[in-house]
C-alpha cells in the first residue's frame, strides 16, 4: 500500500470507530468495549511474545492486580478512579518487575511456567483476602469521570477504551521502529549477538515484559470501571490462555494482530456459546472449553503465524523511505598509530578435558592488521570469544586500551570499542539489511523507551539511519537496504556483518573468516575495504584460511595450532618458518 | 507448634512429597527427551484416581470413552499420513499400535465391569487403561509440530491441559472421589503416629524411582532415551528415532503419573480438574532440579511436599500461594547457577 | 552404478542456496574426498546425504533411490557419519557410547560385545578410558571415539567430516593411517577435508567444492599435481621439503 492509501484506510477505520456508537446498539457497543480491552492485553502479548519471544501465561493476573487495585482505591477507600489508575500501574509494574527479574535470565520456558504458577497464586490470593471480598469480589465500583462528566454509559467509556487502545498501538508502533525496538526484535535468536553489540539483553527483556504488563494494567483499570464489579474469575489462568490465543490467532508479529485476534476470539466465543447448547443440549457448557482448546491446538499446528501476516502477504509492501542526508554521529578518537592496543597475556581456555587455548600471548598495536591463522580447530575462534567476552578465560589476562577486560561482559567490551563478526553468521534474517546495521549503532545512540514511543527520537534516528546507509554503501550492499538479511547469499551475509560492526565505530575490529564463501572478485574488494579502514586508523584482527588473501593484506601474523601459539611475525617470516609449515600445511605423509 | 506436630507435619509432607517426586521425575523425563513440558501430567494422575474410584464403586469408568476417542483420532491421523505417503504396507502395524493396543484394556473392561475386582487387580486394570493416553496425545497433538520451539510446544501443552480437563468433566462428571485406603496398618514411633498409607506411598515411590534408574542404566532402550535427551543429532546418527524415544518417554512418564494417581487417590479428594495444581507443585520440584537433574528434582519435590504440609497447617487457604511463592527464591538461585543454552535456534 | 550416486543435488536454507546442482559418485571399496574452503557447503553436503537436511535432486544407494528415506533408515541401510562436531553423548561413558553405536544392528548382544572388543583393540586408548564420560576426553580421544562409534554400526559407507579437525599432527597422522585400513576392510569412504594434501594423498578420487558447486574433479593422484589447486589449497607454494 502506498503511504496515501495507508493513511486513508486508517482515517476510514478511525472515523468508523468514532461513529460506531451512533449506529450500533448497546449490546454491540459493549461487545466492542470488551474487544478493545482484550486487544489492549493482547497488544502487550504481541510485543513480548510475538516480537520479543517471551511467553506469558499470567497476563490475566496482571489485569487482575490492576482491577483489584483500582477497585480497592475507588470502591472501598472512596478515592478517585484516576488515583486507582496510578496505584494499578505501580502495583502491576512492581509485580512484573520482580517476576521478570528472577526469571528472565533463564531459558524462555522458565518464565512461562512461572507465570502459570504465579497466575494461580495471585488468583488464590484474590479469593482468600478478606479485605478484597474473597471469592464474592468487590461490587459498586464507581465509573470513571472526566471533569464532571461520568463515563457510566457503555457508549461513553467506549471512547476512552478505544482511545487508550489506539494510543497504545501508536506508541508500540513507534517503539518498534526505534533504537530499542530493534533491540527487542533482535532478542529472538539468542543473546550472543545482542550482547556482542553492547546491548543489555536482560534489561531489554525486563523493560519489555513490564511494558506488556502495564498495558494489561490499563486494560484491568478500564475493565473494573466498565463492569463496575469484579471477582477473581476473569483473572484465572485459563483467561490468560484466551489472551494468548487472541495474540497468536491474530498474528503475534503484527500489532494489528492483537485487535483482529481479540475481535475474532471474542465473537467466536459468543457464537460457540450460542451454538453448542443447540448441538449438544445436555453438556451445559462443558464442551465449550474442549472445543475452544482443540480449535486453538489445531490452529497452532496448521497456521502458527496467525491471520494478519497471511492477509498482509497479499497486500503490496509498505513503501520504505530511503534514509536522507543528516549530520553524522560523533565518532570515537582512534588511538595513535603504533601504540599498544590489545595485550593477550598467557590466555588459557579449557572445555572439560580439552585445552582449546593454551597459554597464548600476543600484542596488537593500533592501526595494524594482524592475521590469526592455523588449521581448523586450532583455537582461533575460541581466542576471539575470549577477547570479546563471549567466553571467560580459564586463566591469563587480556588488556584492551589500558583496561583489564579479562572478566568483563561482552556488552561492556563492545562498548569499549571492540566490534566483531562471527564464524557462523549471526544476523537477524527477518530484519532488513538496514535494520541489521542499525543494531550496530545501538551504543552510539541513546533514545529510550518513552522518547521512542513518543517519536521524540527522530533527529537522532535520522542521523543513525544516515550512518547505517553509509556503512552499507561502503561494503557494497547499499543498493537494496530494505531487503531481508536472510535473503542474501552466505558470503554477503558475512559482509553485512562487517557493515554492522563498522556501524559501532569500533577501535578494534575482529573478523572471523570474512572471506569464506566469497568469489575471487568479492575477495579483492573486501581486501581493498580492509586496507582503507586501516588507512583510517582502525585496528583489525582477522582469522582467515585463504592464504593469498591473508599474506597480501596483513602486517603481521600469529599462528596457532592445537591451542598453542607456534609462530609470530611478518608474513614472509612466518611462511618460511618450518614449524609453521609442518603444522599448517599438513606435515603428514 | 510443638515438636510432635512438626514431626507429624513432616511425615505428611514427606508422603505428599514422594508423590510429587514421581510426577516431577516423569516431567523431567518427558521434557529432556522430547523438549515438551507436559502440562497435562497432573490431569493423567487425576484421571487415574477417578478411574480407580469408578472401578471400586463398580461403575463403568469414563476413561474407556476418553481412550476410544483418542485412539480413533490417532489412528485416523496415522492412516491419513500413510495414505499420503502411499506406504500401504504400514497399515496393519498402524492399526495394531494406534487402535487395537490402546483399546485392549478398554475391551477387557467390557468383560470385568460390574464384576468385583480385588484391589491389586483394580490397580492393574486402571494403570493399563491410563497408559495409552499420553502416547496417543503425543501422536495427535505433538508429533505434527515436533520441530517447533520449546515455547510453542509449551503453549500447545497448556491448551491441551484445558482440553483434557474439559473432557475430564464430560467423561468423569463433576463429583470428587476418594478411594478406599490401601492399608489400615499404622504404627507409633516416638509418640508420633505414622499411617501405613504414608509408608506405602514412600516405599512405592522409592521402588519406582529405583526401577526407572535400573531401566536407564541397564537397558539399551534406556540408554537410547538418555542419548536422545543429550544429543538429538548424535542419536539420530545411531539410528535412534526421536519420535520413538518420545513415545517410550511418554509411556514411562504416564506410568509415573498413573502410579502417583493411585497413591494419591486414598489420601486426597480428587476432582476432574485437581491434577493441574498437583502437577504444578511437582513442577516446582522439577524446576529446583533445573529440568535436568533427577536427584535434585527428587530432593526438590520432597521439599515442596514438606513446605506445603507446614503451610497448610499455618494457613490452609494460602498453602498454594506459599508453595508457588517458593518459586521466586528458587528461580533467583537457578538463574545464577543454570547454564543457559547459547542460542535458542529461532533465528 | 556405484555404491553411492548423487544426482543434481541442491540444498537451500530459506532463500539461500547452499548447494547447487552437485553430482558425485562413490564406488564400492573406494576413498573419495571432497575438498574446498570453509563455507563451500561440504558439511551441508554430508548432512544431506545422511538425510538430516531436505534437498532437491536424487540420492541413490546401491542403485536404490533413498532420497525420501529418513536418517535412521539410512543408518540401518549402512550409512555412517562422523560429524564435524562429533556429536558424542557427553555425559555417558565411552563404553555406552560404543554400545549405542550398534543400536541399528540386529545381530545380538554377543556380536556387539565382540565388536566393542575389536574396536578396543584398534583404539587401545579407548579401552583405558572405557568407564570415563565422553565429555572428559581430550580432543584426539573424542575423535577416536566418534570414529569407533561410527564403526560399531558396521557401515558400508563411512562419511568423515574433517576428521583431522583440531587434532595434534601425530594424531592426524594416525587418522590418515586408519582410513586406508578401513577401506581394505571393505568400507567405502567419503572424506571431507580441509587438509587438502593429506586428503588427496589418501583418496582414489577427488572433488573440489567452492561456493556450493563442484568446480573440479579427477583422480586424486592427478589433482594433487594440479598447479592451480596447489596455489589455492595446497599451501600457496610447494613445500620446502
Amino acid at each position: 500500500m502506498s503511504r496515501l492509501q495507508t493513511r486513508m484506510a486508517t482515517a476510514v477505520a478511525v472515523t468508523a470507530l468514532a461513529a460506531a456508537p451512533a449506529f450500533l446498539g448497546v449490546f454491540s457497543i459493549t461487545l466492542l468495549n470488551y474487544i478493545g480491552i482484550y486487544a489492549l492485553v493482547a497488544l502487550g502479548l504481541v510485543l513480548m511474545t510475538g516480537i520479543g519471544g517471551m511467553v506469558s501465561f499470567g497476563q490475566a493476573s496482571f489485569v487482575g492486580i490492576a482491577a483489584y487495585a483500582t477497585a480497592w482505591t475507588s470502591a472501598l477507600m472512596g478515592y478517585s478512579p484516576w488515583l486507582g489508575l496510578l496505584l494499578a500501574l505501580v502495583m502491576t509494574g512492581l509485580v512484573a518487575a520482580v517476576i521478570g527479574a528472577v526469571t528472565l535470565r533463564l531459558g524462555g520456558h522458565f518464565l512461562s511456567l512461572s507465570t502459570i504458577a504465579w497466575g494461580l497464586a495471585i488468583y488464590f490470593s484474590f479469593g482468600n483476602i478478606d479485605g478484597l471480598g474473597n471469592y464474592n469480589g468487590i461490587a459498586s465500583i464507581p465509573p470513571i469521570s472526566i471533569g464532571s462528566h461520568s463515563l457510566a454509559d457503555s457508549a461513553d467509556i467506549y471512547y476512552l477504551i478505544w482511545g487508550a487502545l489506539i494510543a497504545a498501538m501508536l506508541g508500540t508502533h513507534n517503539l518498534l521502529n526505534s533504537r530499542v525496538g530493534r533491540a527487542i526484535r533482535a532478542l529472538r535468536g539468542g543473546n550472543a549477538l545482542v550482547e556482542s553489540l553492547g546491548i543489555n539483553a536482560f534489561q531489554v527483556r525486563l523493560v519489555t515484559f513490564v511494558a506488556a504488563a502495564l498495558m494489561a494494567a490499563v486494560a484491568g483499570w478500564l475493565y473494573a470501571h466498565m463492569t463496575r464489579f469484579i471477582s477473581p474469575t476473569p483473572f484465572d489462568v485459563h483467561v490468560s490462555i484466551d489472551y494468548l490465543m487472541m495474540a497468536l490467532v491474530g498474528g503475534s508479529s503484527h500489532l494489528l494482530g492483537a485487535v483482529v485476534g481479540a475481535a475474532l476470539v471474542t465473537l467466536m466465543k459468543n457464537y460457540i456459546q450460542d451454538l453448542l447448547p443447540l448441538l449438544a443440549p445436555n453438556t451445559s457448557g462443558r464442551l465449550e472449553i474442549v472445543v475452544f482448546s482443540v480449535l486453538f491446538i489445531l490452529f497452532l499446528q496448521r497456521a502458527r503465524d496467525g491471520i494478519v501476516p497471511y492477509v498482509a502477504r497479499w497486500l503490496p509492501p509498505p513503501r520504505q523511505e530511503f534514509p536522507g542526508k543528516a549530520e553524522p554521529l560523533p565518532r570515537r578518537r582512534q588511538p595513535a598509530k603504533g601504540t599498544p592496543l590489545l595485550k593477550v597475556d598467557a590466555a588459557v581456555r579449557r572445555f572439560g578435558g580439552l585445552v582449546a587455548v593454551n597459554e597464548v600471548s600476543f600484542e596488537l598495536r593500533a592501526g595494524e592488521i594482524l592475521g590469526l591463522i592455523g588449521p581448523n580447530g586450532a583455537g582461533k575462534s575460541t581466542m576471539f570469544n575470549l577477547i570479546t567476552g563471549a567466553l571467560r578465560p580459564s586463566g591469563g589476562k587480556i588488556v584492551f586500551a589500558g583496561r583489564d577486560i579479562t572478566r568483563a561482559a561482552p556488552r561492556h567490551i563492545a562498548r569499549a570499542g571492540i566490534a566483531r563478526t562471527f564464524q557462523h553468521v549471526k544476523l537477524r534474517p527477518r530484519m532488513s539489511l538496514l535494520d541489521n546495521v542499525l543494531l550496530g549503532l545501538y551504543p552510539r545512540t541513546s533514545a529510550g523507551y518513552v522518547a521512542s514511543a513518543l517519536r521524540l527520537d527522530r533527529a537522532e534516528e535520522r542521523r543513525a539511519r544516515h550512518e547505517a546507509i553509509k556503512q552499507l554503501e561502503r561494503v557494497g550492499l547499499g543498493a537494496r537496504p530494505f531487503e531481508l538479511a536472510g535473503n542474501l547469499p552466505l558470503g554477503n551475509q558475512r559482509i553485512l556483518e562487517i557493515a554492522r560492526a563498522l556501524a559501532a565505530d569500533p577501535i578494534l575490529l575482529l573478523l572471523d573468516e570474512p572471506a569464506a564463501g566469497l568469489r575471487r572478485r568479492e575477495k579483492l574488494a573486501l581486501a581493498e575495504l580492509l586496507r582503507s579502514l586501516r588507512a583510517e586508523g582502525l585496528t583489525i584482527l582477522l582469522v582467515e584460511h585463504d592464504m593469498d588473501f591473508v599474506m597480501n593484506l596483513v602486517d603481521r601474523i600469529v599462528v596457532m595450532d592445537f591451542g598453542c601459539k607456534i609462530g609470530e611475525g611478518a608474513p614472509q617470516t612466518v611462511r618460511n618458518d618450518p614449524r609453521v609449515q609442518e603444522a599448517y600445511l599438513g606435515g603428514v605423509a | 507448634m510443638n515438636a510432635q506436630i512438626a514431626a507429624i507435619l513432616t511425615m505428611d509432607g514427606v508422603a505428599t512429597g514422594a508423590i510429587y517426586v514421581l510426577m516431577a521425575l516423569g516431567f523431567v523425563l518427558i521434557f529432556s527427551v522430547t523438549r515438551i513440558v507436559f502440562v497435562p501430567f497432573g490431569d493423567i494422575a487425576a484421571f487415574t484416581a477417578l478411574t480407580l474410584a469408578a472401578l471400586e464403586s463398580r461403575q463403568f469408568p469414563g476413561t474407556v470413552g476418553l481412550v476410544a476417542v483418542l485412539a480413533v483420532a490417532a489412528t485416523a491421523m496415522e492412516l491419513f499420513a500413510i495414505l499420503r505417503a502411499r506406504s500401504f504396507a504400514r497399515i496393519p502395524r498402524a492399526l495394531f499400535f494406534y487402535l487395537v493396543l490402546p483399546l485392549l484394556p478398554a475391551g477387557v473392561m467390557g468383560f470385568v465391569s460390574g464384576a468385583t475386582l480385588n484391589a491389586p487387580l483394580r490397580i492393574i486394570v486402571t494403570v493399563a487403561l491410563i497408559l495409552p493416553i499420553a502416547p496417543l496425545l503425543d501422536r495427535i497433538v505433538f508429533r505434527p509440530i515436533a520441530d517447533a520451539s520449546v515455547l510453542l510446544l509449551l503453549i500447545v501443552s497448556v491448551a491441551l491441559h484445558f482440553a483434557l480437563s474439559g473432557m475430564g468433566l464430560i467423561f468423569f462428571g463433576p463429583e470428587g472421589v476418594r478411594t478406599q485406603s490401601l492399608t489400615d496398618f499404622s504404627v507409633t514411633a516416638a509418640g508420633v503416629p505414622i499411617s501405613g498409607e504414608s509408608i506405602l506411598i514412600v516405599v512405592a515411590a522409592a521402588i519406582f524411582c529405583l526401577l526407572l534408574f535400573l531401566f536407564f542404566e541397564f537397558t539399551i532402550q534406556g540408554k537410547a532415551l538418555q542419548a536422545t535427551a543429550m544429543n538429538r543429532t548424535g542419536a539420530r546418527l545411531m539410528g535412534i528415532r526421536p519420535a520413538h524415544a518420545g513415545t517410550v518417554a511418554f509411556l514411562l512418564g504416564s506410568a509415573m503419573a498413573a502410579i502417583s494417581g493411585v497413591l494419591i487417590a486414598p489420601v486426597n479428594t480428587i476432582f476432574y480438574d485437581s491434577g493441574f495444581i498437583i502437577g504444578l507443585k511437582a513442577f516446582v520440584g522439577a524446576i529446583i532440579g533445573g529440568l535436568v537433574s533427577f536427584p535434585l528434582t527428587a530432593a526438590g519435590s520432597l521439599f515442596v511436599g514438606v513446605l506445603e504440609s507446614f503451610a497448610a497447617f499455618e494457613s490452609s487457604p494460602f498453602k498454594e500461594v506459599t508453595v508457588f511463592s517458593l518459586l521466586i527464591p528458587v528461580l533467583l538461585w537457578r538463574s545464577y547457577t543454570l547454564l543457559q543454552p547459547e542460542e535458542d535456534g529461532e533465528e | 552404478m556405484g555404491l553411492l550416486a548423487i544426482e543434481n543435488l541442491s540444498v537451500s536454507y530459506g532463500k539461500v542456496e547452499a548447494i547447487r546442482n552437485v553430482s558425485l559418485k562413490v564406488e564400492a571399496g573406494e576413498i573419495v574426498t571432497v575438498i574446498g574452503p570453509n563455507g563451500a557447503g561440504k558439511t551441508t553436503l554430508l548432512m544431506t546425504i545422511i538425510g538430516l537436511l531436505p534437498c532437491r535432486g536424487r540420492i541413490l544407494f546401491n542403485g536404490e533411490d533413498i532420497t525420501g528415506l529418513d536418517t535412521e533408515r539410512r543408518v540401518e541401510m549402512g550409512f555412517g557419519l562422523v560429524p564435524e562436531r562429533r556429536e558424542l553423548f557427553a555425559e555417558m561413558s565411552v563404553y555406552d557410547n560404543l554400545l549405542l553405536g550398534a543400536f541399528s544392528r540386529r545381530d545380538g548382544t554377543a556380536a556387539v560385545r565382540r565388536s566393542i572388543d575389536e574396536v578396543f583393540d584398534r583404539f587401545p586408548r579407548l579401552r583405558e578410558r572405557r568407564n570415563q564420560n565422553a565429555g572428559t576426553l581430550s580432543g584426539g580421544e573424542r575423535q577416536m571415539l566418534a570414529f569407533a562409534r561410527a564403526l560399531m554400526s558396521k557401515p558400508t559407507l563411512l562419511m568423515l567430516d574433517e576428521p583431522s579437525l583440531g587434532l595434534a599432527p601425530l594424531i592426524v597422522k594416525e587418522v590418515f593411517r586408519i582410513i586406508p585400513f578401513l577401506r581394505d576392510l571393505g568400507v567405502s569412504i567419503l572424506l571431507i577435508e580441509q587438509n587438502a594434501r593429506s586428503a588427496l594423498e589418501t583418496a582414489n578420487y577427488g572433488y573440489v567444492m567452492e561456493t556450493g558447486e563442484i568446480v573440479r574433479q579427477g583422480l586424486a593422484s592427478e589433482l594433487i599435481h594440479d598447479p592451480q589447486l596447489i596455489a589455492t589449497y595446497l599451501g600457496g607454494q610447494e613445500r620446502a621439503h
